[in-house]
């Protein structure tokens, strides 16, 4: 029924109704290899639901969601992960009692079975990866540091590191700079451009600065449909957008 | 909480806390009480099993059981099946209608032995079926619930039901169950006398030793991966399951692994009180295992030891003197510990067990300076109240 194409993502009249109201209406999107395409829109505009429903937290009405070519709507969550999606959600989502070193461990991707996870070993080549990672995301120093301890914005970086160790084909960041200082959505931002290499990303945001800095594509929603897609400057400049969103 | 971990993980204080309980349990309880004591805390000791199983699915899972009675039940009637079958040869059954089956079935009109019967005479069959048959009922219960995304108070009212349900169905079924007297008036173990004092014994030690063999699988599997893995899934279930794991899977393994150790628990308690009764599988002892971990400390497996001994002593005691106070006292107990101990007696020794320590730690320094060779014996005195 849904063609093959050569996106990561392939998103095709995606529909999910709550009781009639529809949440998501139709929405055809897609998502190239290294691209990071940043999806804004006012409240309620169905952007954290489009994620629920990739990653398979909420599940779809009508419609399709390939993930390189591999249909996600009749996946269960752990099996979306498993296929290369990983999904940061809105607020920190860490393991506060535990430190940097075993949230990261923790989300390394292997021994994701009940015996696997007994028998997993903290060999070498785990903690190298670690090291690897939390070099990236600016913890290096904290890997000893219990979770809880780190300022917010750290434990937004920590949440990608979780992501980025299982090295997903598709990233996808719900507001990510939420609540952090000028400087770290400086770094974040630089992180975010990094990362975005080999890989595709999704983001969230409000921010409209920060979205100047970070995305190669933009898509507006608007009550469950697009309104514009495009970059940045096209968006900025269409009528319809200005009309129920930036003009506000 | 994270200090309890790091101590499983570092193993040195964890280490002294389990080589403290076995020498209490294996050595000074045997060398100061009597026969009939040692008996009785033997039977305290088999309820152990049910708390520290509790540790595992409640303290580390999450997920309160109300149910542990259940297979706490399903290992002792195991355990009272095969040994009310020995007792039932037809030379001792010979005033019976029927001989050769046991009394209780006599005295309900029935004529044949049971077909789910039949198997207990093996020794073998009884000893895999205590092992498997609370675990894989627990596997039905954990798969019905944890697929399904039910958790938390549900999960408890479901289990306690199912506990009830069970009382009620053994209560019923009194021709093959016993009914509400349960199955009593054992005898033998293989042609040995278990009513004798050298058996008690026997039984005692081998308790104590399945009961630390219990720990420290336990803690084998906390320390683990899984281990973390389970704190992880108790903080935040939707991180872990957008990890790429299936949740559900990881709670029915300690679900079904607490329902094991309970069992082997309530086969035990059948060989050293003798009997087994549908008191010990219904609410009120599911909901007593329950304060027995949270009085140890609900994340401390040593501790939920010492929370069991702790309250069935006082049990003891005050319900010889003031029976009908005791139970007021021990709902009072569970609701103080909960508002101002929530993590037990093992949590005040992290809280302020270092005075202790300090001391000892300064008496220490004090032999040390005086004279090198009492070393040794300063450091075994030193952690004299560890429980975590």
């Amino acid at each position: 029924m849904y063609s093959n194409t050569d996106y990561t993502l392939a998103v095709e009249g995606l529909t999910v109704s709550f009781d009639g109201f529809k949440a998501v209406d139709d929405l055809n999107f897609y998502l190239d290899k290294n691209e990071l395409h940043v999806v804004i829109g006012p409240n309620g505009a169905g952007k954290t639901t489009v994620l629920d429903l990739i990653c398979g937290k909420t599940k779809a009405t009508s419609g399709s969601i390939k993930f390189l070519n591999q249909e996600l709507t009749e996946l269960s969550e752990h099996a979306i992960v498993r296929a290369g999606v990983g999904r940061k959600f809105q607020t920190p989502s860490i393991y506060e009692n535990l430190t940097v070193l075993e949230n990261l461990e923790v989300s390394y991707p292997q021994g994701r079975g009940v015996f696997g996870a007994l028998m997993f070993k903290r060999t070498q080549t785990v903690l190298d990866k670690i090291h690897e990672i939390a070099r990236e995301i600016m913890l290096e120093t904290e890997l000893d540091t219990e979770a809880g301890l780190l300022s917010h914005g750290q434990k937004q970086w920590l949440e990608i590191g979780m992501l980025l160790i299982q090295d997903p084909q598709l990233l996808m960041l719900d507001e990510p700079v939420a609540g952090m200082s000028v400087k770290e959505r400086e770094q974040t931002a630089e992180l975010l451009n990094k990362i975005s290499m080999g890989r595709s990303v999704l983001v969230i945001e409000h921010d409209m600065e920060f979205v100047a800095q970070i995305a190669h594509k933009v898509t507006v929603l608007h009550q469950g449909k697009i309104l514009a897609t495009g970059d940045m400057a096209e968006v900025q400049n269409d009528p319809n957008v200005i009309e129920v969103y930036l003009g506000h | 909480m994270s200090f309890v971990y790091e101590k499983l993980m570092g193993g040195k204080q964890g280490m002294v806390g389990l080589i403290i309980l076995s020498a209490l349990i294996l050595v000074v309880f045997p060398m100061f009480l009597d026969s009939f004591r040692l008996n009785l805390l033997g039977k305290y000791l088999t309820y152990a099993f049910a708390a520290v199983s509790l540790v595992l699915i409640w303290g580390y899972g999450g997920t309160l059981s109300l149910g542990q009675g259940i297979f706490f039940g399903l290992g002792g009637y195991a355990m009272a099946m095969f040994l009310k079958l020995e007792a039932s040869s037809p030379e001792n059954t010979a005033i019976q209608s029927t001989p050769g089956i046991p009394d209780f079935m006599d005295w309900n009109q029935i004529t044949a032995l049971p077909w789910f019967w039949e198997p207990f005479s093996s020794f073998s069959f009884t000893i895999i079926a205590i092992l498997v048959v609370p675990t894989f009922f627990a596997f039905l219960i954990g798969s019905a619930m944890f697929k399904r995304r039910v958790g938390g108070v549900y999960f408890a009212i479901i289990t306690q039901v199912i506990s009830v349900i069970l009382t009620v169905l053994i209560v019923g079924q009194q021709g093959f169950t016993g009914g509400i007297n349960g199955i009593t008036d054992l005898r033998t173990l293989n042609g040995w006398d278990i009513t004798s004092d050298s058996a008690k014994n026997i039984f005692y030690y081998v308790n104590c030793v399945l009961l630390i063999g219990v720990i420290v699988l336990s803690r084998w599997v906390l320390t683990s991966k899984f281990g973390r893995l389970l704190l992880a899934i108790r903080d935040k279930e939707d991180r872990v399951r957008f990890s790429g794991y299936d949740v559900a899977n990881f709670k029915i393994f300690i679900f079904c692994l607490a329902a094991m150790i309970s069992a082997i628990g309530g086969a035990m308690f059948t060989l050293q009180v003798g009997f087994m009764s549908p008191s010990f599988v219904g609410i009120v002892p599911s909901i007593e295992m329950v304060i027995f971990a949270a009085v140890g400390g609900r994340m401390s497996l040593i501790g939920a030891v010492y929370g069991c001994l702790l309250i069935n002593f006082g049990k003891t005691v005050f319900s010889e003197s003031f029976p009908e106070l005791w139970l007021f006292l021990m709902g009072g107990l569970f609701i103080a510990v909960v508002m101002f101990f929530p993590n037990g007696l093992a949590g005040l020794w992290q809280d302020y067990g270092h005075y202790v320590t300090d001391r000892f730690t300064a008496i220490k320094n004090k032999i040390l300076n005086k004279s090198t060779p009492s070393n040794d014996s300063a450091k075994k005195t030193l952690p004299e109240t560890e429980l975590s």
